[in-house]
């Protein structure tokens, strides 16, 4: 056994080589997010310099705060590593050689210091609001190691967790993973430990487990990153499940949309292969297993577990009934686990450090911390984790910095497709499983996305069916034909043709679908219009009664009007305008014909001087009737 | 996959040539000939030869002895197939609730209307296609446009013509690679 101790020393000198190494070492977030911010080019401008000053460049994954992408962050013997935000590739060559050679450490470009003993002017990067009042643990890792270097991960206590597991009995570590209080992180918030125990007393020697790494919600990127940042974390967890319930042979279930994801994994595993933990006799204790990449291709309903299964093999993604629950007839009719990806993700840590230290954070009910991609109308949006029962207020305002551009909180929206929407009056209220429930909303797998006054919660409810109901399998025909129809009431209210009596059909629907549908598609796809209908109902009504969108998001409802008094006359309007319904002479105030205006939005978003505006349609009619 | 694209897909000319023959063997060879990996099949298929046209569909019903029926049920359910050619450019819109709530309908609508083609629709000349998709999970630029492997972040409606005009005037006829894809 002294081979694993030696390796793991090893890989822990050589991580300390790096960092105190003479060459300085450049990190560059190259997880996806980093590289659509514009990574790459940056990267190669780094090679281009290293042929002059000596420097070593390693990619990392997503250290969180997306909104600061790209970000480098650079090492310097005897100094601190300075993390650098937003850089532009015309900047690397001087922000490198500022700090490098002039010693320069530019504190007005700096994020903050990553590590050593901090630099005047330049603050921690873990005091900046944005993480300060975060608990890293699922993500440690991510954004600090080389994702495609295994004796990183093995320096950071890495494979730890798998050597603690195998020393005990399968019982044992479920017993540990179950005491934790650790529940499927992928929506549900199932028990873990039980679902392995579960899977283990099935008699059938074959058994398998799947990691579900088919994100499949809009405005959702945990898993994504978690897998980009720290592959070797999620392939630790599980063979450690593996090990749990008796399983041989595993199958990672990724999207087709994360090729990044899926190299890392091809990667990991083969070093894993390379070092003993994984195939036969898995860190000598007899233990074999070993694992193979299956690459969805697209189908929302693939979430739910026993469509899963019949994705992996070759089949249609359709739901069955349960039971048979996965556990005791899954893929190839053997008992199968399938665990999220964050799940596996926390499996480790806990069998490193312990359950009780795990079960130190969190609520009662849940236990542990949470990640979630804070999205959409916020100053800073990213990739955060905490603590189980946080409350939105701390996510949005502490974490997240409010939202963007002093506007009004609305509403967030989380758990996707599936969830709901949760007005600002429940800002106080912490995210936890049983609290989201009771709001009507799911935690699902942690995208949060923000809203603002200027957010129609009609059509956002719009947008989610038209999802669901692209995405309904047709199995059942609650799911098939009462989205459908709950799409077309949506969209008559709209278009401002909808009456009251329409909130008492949509209720009705929304019932039927989720009590009539099979699986967890069908069953929660209404949520959406359930909490819109709940919480909004004035603005539900405001488009009905008034034939008004407060958000001014409904383009059958308000038109464009230019404000004479306001405009400048610049003509930006009328040459951008596609149908030629700006029109104006210059330095004259313009006008917008209604009649050939598609609303396309782009003098709206284009005018300098703010001057055009949109006006509800009831009003205009009215005035000139 | 709607049933109407699927039609056009037989007024489409795809040599099933010998060259592209051996590739197909191929590929059902590194899967081992098995119909249980048959998304696995079709993905490489479609990393092959851009879409998968009819007659590698029923070319592959013989190799793997499965029905077409069981292929095309498979292949239609899954958002990733293509069955017409995919033009030179594949525009792809992010329509995830990040972008969703910052302005993408806005934005596809007039990418549709400046191409004059709806989303999974190719344009006349081949130059453009246009999808829709779910989320490529990079929230933090919504909303995101990404044409073949570059990302726009931050993208308004107005941007669009501006930019398509850089694909448009690079665009040279497109050259007949022997024997692949035949017009």
């Amino acid at each position: 056994m002294s081979n694993f101790y030696s390796m793991v020393k090893q890989a822990k000198a050589s991580w300390e080589d790096l960092q105190n190494q003479k060459k300085p070492v450049i990190y560059t977030g190259a997880a996806s997010c980093g590289r659509a911010a514009g990574i790459l080019p940056i990267i190669d401008e780094l090679k281009e310099l290293s042929k002059e000053i000596p420097l070593d460049i390693v990619e990392v994954g997503c250290i969180g705060p997306c909104y600061l992408e790209p970000i480098i962050g650079i090492q310097k013997k005897d100094s601190s590593t300075i993390l650098y935000g937003n850089v532009q590739v015309r900047q690397v060559r001087e922000i490198v050689e500022n700090y490098l050679k002039k010693g320069d450490p530019q504190v007005d470009k700096a994020i903050g210091t990553l590590s050593g003993n901090g630099i005047e002017g330049i603050p921690s990067f873990w005091d900046h609001p944005m993480i300060k009042n975060q608990v890293r643990i699922v993500l440690k890792n991510c954004g600090i190691i080389d994702p495609t270097n295994i004796d990183h991960y093995l320096a950071m206590d890495g494979y730890l967790g798998l050597k603690n597991a195998v020393a005990m009995s399968p019982d044992e570590v479920i017993k540990i993973v179950s005491d934790a209080g650790l529940r499927g992180r992928g929506g549900a918030g199932f028990p873990t430990g039980l679902k392995w125990k579960f899977t283990r007393a099935e008699k059938d020697q074959d058994k398998y487990i799947i990691c579900n790494a088919d994100e499949g919600d809009p405005g959702a990127f945990m898993n994504r990153s978690l897998i980009e940042g720290d592959p070797h974390s999620v392939l630790e967890g599980m063979v450690i499940s593996a090990y749990a319930i008796g399983a041989q042979k595993g199958y990672i279930y990724c999207r087709a949309e994360y090729p990044l994801a899926i190299k890392r994994f091809e990667k990991a595993i083969t070093d894993m292969r390379e070092r003993g933990l994984l195939g036969e006799n898995i860190l000598n204790s007899n233990f074999d297993f070993d694992i193979e990449i299956k690459r969805g291709a697209g189908a929302f309903v693939c979430g739910e577990e026993t469509a899963l299964i019949a994705s992996v093999m070759g089949d249609r993604g359709m739901p069955r009934q349960k039971p048979p629950y996965p556990s005791q007839e899954g893929v190839w009719g053997k008992p199968t686990v399938i665990n999220n990806v964050e799940t596996l993700g926390t499996v480790p840590v806990i069998l490193r450090k312990g359950k009780a230290w795990y079960a130190k954070y969190g609520t009662e009910q849940s236990k542990g911390t949470k990640t979630f991609s804070l999205v959409g109308k916020i100053k800073r949006t990213g990739l955060i984790e905490v603590p189980l029962g946080t409350t939105l207020r701390e996510v949005i305002f502490d974490i997240g910095g409010g939202v963007a551009e002093e506007k009004n909180f609305k509403a967030i929206q989380v758990g996707g497709p599936s969830g709901g929407t949760i007005p600002a009056a429940f800002i106080d209220e912490p995210l936890d499983y049983e609290e989201l429930t009771k709001l009507g909303a799911i935690m699902g797998s942690g995208g949060i996305v923000v809203i603002d006054d200027e957010t129609c919660v009609v059509d956002l409810a719009k947008y989610f069916l038209k999802f669901t109901e692209a995405e309904s399998c047709g199995k059942c025909v609650p799911c098939r034909i009462g989205n459908k129809q709950l799409l077309i009431l949506l969209e008559k209210i709209t278009k401002g043709e909808g009456t009251i009596e329409d909130f008492e059909l949509l209720e009705e629907f929304a019932h039927t679908v989720s009590q009539g549908s099979l699986c967890g598609l069908g069953k929660t796809a209404p949520n959406p219009v359930i909490t819109t209908l709940t919480y909004f109902r004035d603005e539900y009504i405001a488009h009905v009664e008034e034939n008004r969108c407060p958000a001014k998001v409904c383009k059958d409802l308000f038109i464009y009007q230019v404000d004479e008094e306001t405009c400048i006359g610049c003509e930006i309007c009328r040459k951008r305008c596609p149908t030629g319904a700006a029109t104006g002479e210059k330095k004259q105030p313009h006008t917008i014909n209604i009649e050939t205006c598609i609303k396309c939005d782009i003098c709206y978003a284009n005018c300098p001087a703010k001057a055009i505006r949109k006006i509800d349609k009831v009003e205009v009619q009215s005035v000139s009737n | 996959m709607s049933t109407s694209s699927l039609r056009k897909t037989s007024a489409q000319d795809f040599e099933l040539n010998s060259n592209a023959k051996q590739k197909i063997s191929k590929i059902i060879a590194a899967s081992n000939h098995d119909p249980k990996n048959l998304i696995q099949i079709l993905q490489d298929l479609q990393d092959e030869f851009n879409y998968l046209p009819e007659k590698i569909i029923s070319h592959i019903a013989k190799e793997l002895k499965i029905s077409e029926h069981h292929i095309f049920g498979v292949a239609t359910f899954y958002s990733q197939f293509k069955f017409i050619k995919p033009g030179k450019h594949i525009i792809r819109v992010c329509m995830g609730t990040a972008c969703h709530v910052l302005g993408a309908q806005s934005l596809l609508d007039n990418l549709s209307r400046d191409l004059g083609i709806d989303s999974g629709e190719t344009t006349k000349d081949e130059l453009f296609s246009l999808e829709s998709v779910y989320c490529l999970g990079c929230c933090a630029l919504a909303p995101v446009m990404v044409i073949d492997d570059d990302v726009y972040g931050s993208m308004t409606a107005a941007k669009v013509n501006r930019i398509l005009r850089k694909y448009r005037k690079v665009a040279k006829p497109k050259q007949k690679k022997s024997g692949a894809i035949k017009k």
